[in-house]
This record gives C-alpha cells, sequence and structure tokens, in this order.
C-alpha cells in the first residue's frame, strides 16, 4: 500500500490537476506552462496558509 | 517544400472530417485518445500521464471505486468515479480498490479517484472544444 505523508499528497495532487489545469484552460503552449505553474502554486501555498491557520488555532 | 507544407497543414483537416462527438466519447473513454484522435500528441500524452497516475495513485493508497449510490455525496462521487471511462469499468471489473475507507490514507485515495475523473471530464471537452473549431 501507498502511504505519502499529507503533503506529499498535496504535492502529487497538484502536480497532475496543475498539468490538466494548464493543458486545457489555455491556448499556447508557453501560456499553458506559465498557468499550470500559477495553479501548482496555489494549490501547495494554500495547503500550506490552511495548515498554519489551523495549526494556531488549535493551540 | 511549399507541397510538404500543404500536406502538414492538410493533415489535421481529414481528422476533422467525420463524427463530431468523437474526440469526446473517445477522450472519456481512454485518458488523452481525443487529443491523439486530433493529433495534439504532447497534450494528449500529459493528459493521459497524468490522469492515468492519479487514478492508480488513488487505487495503491486503497482508495473505494463507488459502486453503490445510497447518499447523494455517494451518488457524486460515483458520477466523479464514472468520469474514468474505461479505467472505471476496468477497475470495477478487476475488483480493484476496497470496500471500505478504514485509514484516512484510503480516503485521500478516494478522493484522488473521484478527481482523477473529473480531471478526465475536463480533457475530454477540451478535446470537444479543439474538435469544433472553439480552441486551437
Amino acid at each position: 500500500m501507498f502511504s505519502p505523508s499529507h503533503f506529499t499528497a498535496v504535492l502529487l495532487f497538484g502536480v497532475f490537476a496543475s498539468t490538466v489545469f494548464g493543458i486545457t484552460q489555455r491556448e499556447t503552449p508557453q501560456r499553458m506552462f506559465r498557468y499550470g505553474l500559477y495553479c501548482f502554486s496555489l494549490f501547495v501555498g494554500s495547503a500550506i496558509v490552511l495548515s498554519w491557520i489551523m495549526y494556531l488555532i488549535a493551540r | 517544400m511549399a507541397e510538404a507544407e500543404n500536406k502538414k497543414a492538410a493533415a489535421p483537416k481529414s481528422v476533422q472530417d467525420g463524427f463530431v462527438f468523437l474526440p469526446l466519447i473517445a477522450g472519456w473513454l481512454i485518458p488523452g485518445a481525443g487529443h491523439f484522435l486530433l493529433r495534439k500528441w504532447g497534450r494528449g500524452a500529459l493528459l493521459a500521464t497524468s490522469i492515468v497516475c492519479m487514478f492508480a495513485i488513488g487505487l495503491a493508497m486503497q482508495g473505494k471505486l463507488y459502486a453503490n449510490a445510497h447518499e447523494i455525496l455517494e451518488v457524486l462521487c460515483l458520477l466523479g468515479d464514472l468520469g474514468s471511462g474505461l479505467l472505471y469499468i476496468v477497475g470495477r471489473a478487476m475488483g480493484l480498490g476496497s470496500d471500505y475507507v478504514q485509514l484516512t490514507v484510503a480516503d485521500w485515495g478516494s478522493r484522488f479517484i473521484v478527481v482523477a475523473g473529473l480531471l478526465n471530464i475536463i480533457a475530454a471537452v477540451d478535446a470537444h472544444n479543439i474538435r469544433t473549431g472553439r480552441k486551437s
């Protein structure tokens, strides 16, 4: 059984979802790449921010 | 030289003939197939890799393949799973995926499988948009 950490799961999810979003939502390869990178950073960034918020709330 | 270029430009046109919903249906059944039919090899390969890997990782995490729908959330998950097309059908036929989600990781796996299906639907619709000329 594959048992990744929570953060690894977020990274995997972000990579695959961002790839599909980038390809399907933009027209040119350069814009696809940039949008994919943007989505990936939002996925990972929001996960980190929400994690810190939950950590601070729990204290 | 010019003749060769004309041939290259005419090739996609030959693909444009035929059943208009073929890339949509092919893309739903097999991830990336809609783009392959339209000769978008790179895009198709990336989409297929992403969706198949996400589905496989979901199964490896002991995710659940939804078969019954007793609650509204299960109906939504089942619809998401069905978006994977043949991946879901083959997975069900082979008895893959766990029946009960007992671990947190398995719950994430179930979400991976559902989202893989939803992403496959987005990819199939994208292939249809390319076929109809809404997107290049």
